[in-house]
């Protein structure tokens, strides 16, 4: 009975099925990127770390008795003319204890620019584990033609860092946004100006 | 139903097509647009294969001959779009057209207005496409791969042209899809149940489904693409918050059963033409849609397998490895099949008969390399090298191509009504046969020793192997020319073909007069044993 019902279906109600099917892998393709993004924050995959965190100094607990090794590397994307460096090239942390370092950013060109520094941590093991307290990454930079700025990052490492981790890389790339950012100011101006005009 | 039959009993007068130009614009009859999908699908051919021998000669020996780099790279980037999306997709799907009505016992495809839609898409996306050739900011360079930021950030100028084709070509794909997928289910004649379909139906309505899964995503990262390029977002843009790898999942979530939408029709095809003749029923025709079917819902789960080397956990590498392998076995049991087939055959070797006994070897070794491709540790040293222009050519140029020509010559006296000339068929295999070996084979060994795809000029130690290429090249092109003629020469001369056209044919396509009547299964026919699946 219900072969028979089947047998019967129209074209219109198939091609209605499969419109579904289009609009749904339409809507699945954009929602691809908030779920890679929760799989990437949830794993730490791409070296993603979390955002700014607050330290408890009397909920952590402090490991003495190990040292892990913290390596800074900075780097400018193409096309990024400011100088970029560290302080240092790395510290050893105690696992638990909150550290200090200090980068810097100096932009030679006679324009004023905006600079926004990505971060990335290796091992991927590590990246749950990493935590920043205070990151010029949070913010984005203006720079003044010729100024020079220090900007500190302060950070620990949690004592639950998986003990075959005995050393970890913070990797900084830092981009030139200037005209990202314009054109992002004018896309939230003329969305204002749509959605005021509703 | 009853309606469409009463009315052909009453309208005797409009049978034949219009005249002129009309006819091919205003046309709804599935066998004109399969006609046009298949000239359309070869006009695309001849050009993508022009860039391939611009290429080619440019590779003929080390140094830069011919073009510029960037020229160079916009060669290979349109090579791929164009065969891509313009000879190997049309071209199945002028097959469909012309055959899963006919195979099925349908009067026509589900819906016709549609159908002259989606192929009159197809020009004016790959006019946005091809002119930006001519521009002054030229054409997409990027690779047909596209990747962000290269194709945002980095790309000249008439990037959105590509972007507003990829959309076109895939509103076409969809609509196509649609209409295959109504025809298969609804417009079957009394009889013909699914598992008595041919299994160039079968294949093709597997197809039909990852076109509709898979070519939604595709366009939605195209418009990704245009947002990040024109309205400041950053999805693929790390300065921003975006992520460049992101690009890749998206993409390959696309781009891998992309690859198997133009090899299952290909198993569709030739598994029509090995039993006709092997003069034997295909060995194990239901194994043959089950193991359709295993590939194409594995199709979506492997796709990281093309992006080891971006960084991915032990676990995700080891997962795709192992899925990626996993694809052999339902692969392995269609080979298994054909040979089977084969096996104890009354075997005839027709020009079609060569071609598909060329696919499944020649594909078989193309499915080696996809083997060793998939093992993870080795693919650091493969990835981007010619090994995988190798592999992926083996199995797209004498897999799905091979098999698009092994159509056209078996079913070319059912469409025109006259045999094509034997010897001339035989000379083409052979030529062909022999140029896309001399082309590829040399490929898998410049790969290993390093040489990377995509560069217009190599170190020295990759001379030789280089100019076997291009030499094989060259045969191979001039070779699909001469296909053209055959095929015209059939078209205008050819001896008049009988209506079963081959003596181990089977199926509802045979039990109509050569040429096929304009319109045909106006009343549904009788699904006997002898012509279906039993």
């Amino acid at each position: 009975m219900s072969r028979a019902a089947k047998k019967n279906r129209t074209p219109a109600s198939t091609v209605g099925r499969l419109v579904l099917i289009v609009v749904g892998m339409f809507g699945f393709g954009w929602a691809l990127i908030p779920m890679y993004n929760l799989l990437c924050e949830a794993t730490g995959l791409g070296g993603r770390t979390g955002g700014q965190y607050t330290y408890d100094p009397a909920s952590e607990r402090i490991d003495r008795s190990r040292l892990v090794k913290v390596n800074f590397i900075v780097n400018t994307n193409d096309g990024m003319p400011w100088q970029f460096w560290a302080e240092k090239n790395g510290m050893r942390v105690h696992p638990g204890e909150l550290n200090e370092a200090k980068f810097y950013v100096r932009n030679p060109t006679d324009k004023t620019m905006i600079g926004q520094a990505v971060p990335s941590v290796v091992p991927l093991t590590a990246t749950d584990h990493f935590h920043k307290t205070e990151c010029f990454c949070f913010t984005q930079q203006v720079l003044e033609p010729g100024e020079e700025m220090e900007m500190p990052m302060r950070f620990f490492v949690d004592a639950d860092l998986p003990p075959n981790v005995q050393s970890v890389s913070l990797s900084y790339a830092l981009f030139d946004i200037t005209e990202l950012a314009g054109s992002r100011e004018l896309l939230k101006e003329s969305t204002a100006d749509i959605l005021g005009g509703e | 139903m009853s309606e469409v039959v009463v009315a052909g009993h009453d309208d005797h007068h409009d049978h034949g097509p219009d005249k002129g130009l009309a006819r091919w614009l205003f046309t709804t009859n599935h066998k004109d647009i399969g006609t046009l999908y298949l000239w359309f699908s070869f006009l695309m051919f001849l050009i993508g294969g022009v860039l391939a021998l611009v290429i080619r000669a440019e590779l003929f020996q080390p140094g830069l001959q011919f073009v510029e780099p960037g020229f160079f790279n916009q060669m290979t980037t349109n090579h791929g779009l164009i065969m891509v999306f313009g000879a190997i997709m049309p071209g199945f799907v002028g097959l469909a057209n012309w055959l899963v009505p006919m195979m099925v016992g349908a009067p026509d495809m589900a819906l016709p207005r549609m159908n002259n839609l989606s192929f009159w898409i197809l020009p004016f996306a790959f006019t946005l496409l091809i002119s930006t050739l001519f521009m002054d900011a030229g054409g997409p360079n990027f690779g047909w791969t596209f990747y962000a930021p290269l194709s945002t950030t980095y790309a000249p100028e008439t990037v959105t042209y590509f972007i507003f084709g990829v959309h076109m070509m895939g509103a076409s794909s969809i609509m196509g899809s649609i209409n295959i997928i109504a025809t298969i289910l609804n417009m079957r004649a009394p009889g013909m149940t699914l598992m008595k379909m041919p299994l160039f139906v079968w294949t093709w309505l597997i197809t039909a489904y990852l076109l509709l899964a898979v070519m939604p995503v595709l366009a939605g990262a195209v418009t990704m693409m245009l947002f990040d390029i024109h309205f400041g977002t950053s999805f693929f843009n790390a300065a921003g918050g975006g992520d460049p790898v992101m690009f890749q999942h998206i993409f390959w979530f696309f781009g891998h059963p992309e690859v198997y939408i133009m090899i299952l029709p290909a198993f569709g095809v030739v598994s029509q033409i090995i039993p006709t003749f092997s003069r034997k029923p295909l060995f194990g025709y239901d194994s043959m849609v089950y193991a359709t079917a295993s590939i194409a819902f594995l199709s979506f789960i492997v796709w990281a397998h093309h992006m080891f080397t971006v960084g991915m956990p032990l676990a995700g590498q080891l997962f795709f490895m192992y899925a990626t392998m996993l694809i052999a076995i339902p692969t392995g049991v269609k080979v298994f099949n054909w040979v089977s087939t084969m096996w104890r055959g009354s075997m005839s070797f027709e020009t079609p008969m060569l071609f598909a006994i060329a696919f499944v070897i020649l594909f078989t070794i193309g499915g080696f390399s996809g083997l060793m491709l998939a093992i993870t540790p080795a693919d650091y040293q493969y990835h981007d090298t010619y090994f995988v222009v190798a592999h992926f050519h083996y199995v797209l140029v004498p897999g799905a191509l091979f098999s698009i020509i092994a159509a056209v010559y078996y079913w070319l006296p059912k469409w025109c009504g006259r045999m094509y000339d034997e010897s001339l068929g035989k000379l083409h295999f052979w030529l062909s046969f022999i140029g896309v070996n001399v082309t590829f084979f040399p490929q898998h060994f410049s790969g290993l020793a390093g040489m990377p795809r995509r560069i217009p000029d190599y170190a020295l130690q990759f001379a030789d192997f280089n100019m076997i290429s291009s030499i094989g090249a060259f045969i191979f092109g001039f070779s699909q020319v001469f296909f053209l003629y055959i095929v015209i020469k059939t078209i205008r001369s050819g001896k008049p073909a009988t209506d079963r056209v081959w003596e181990g044919a089977h199926g509802l396509e045979w039990t109509l007069p050569s040429p096929a009547p304009y319109h045909s299964f106006t009343h549904p026919p009788k699904v006997t044993d002898a012509e279906a699946h039993s």
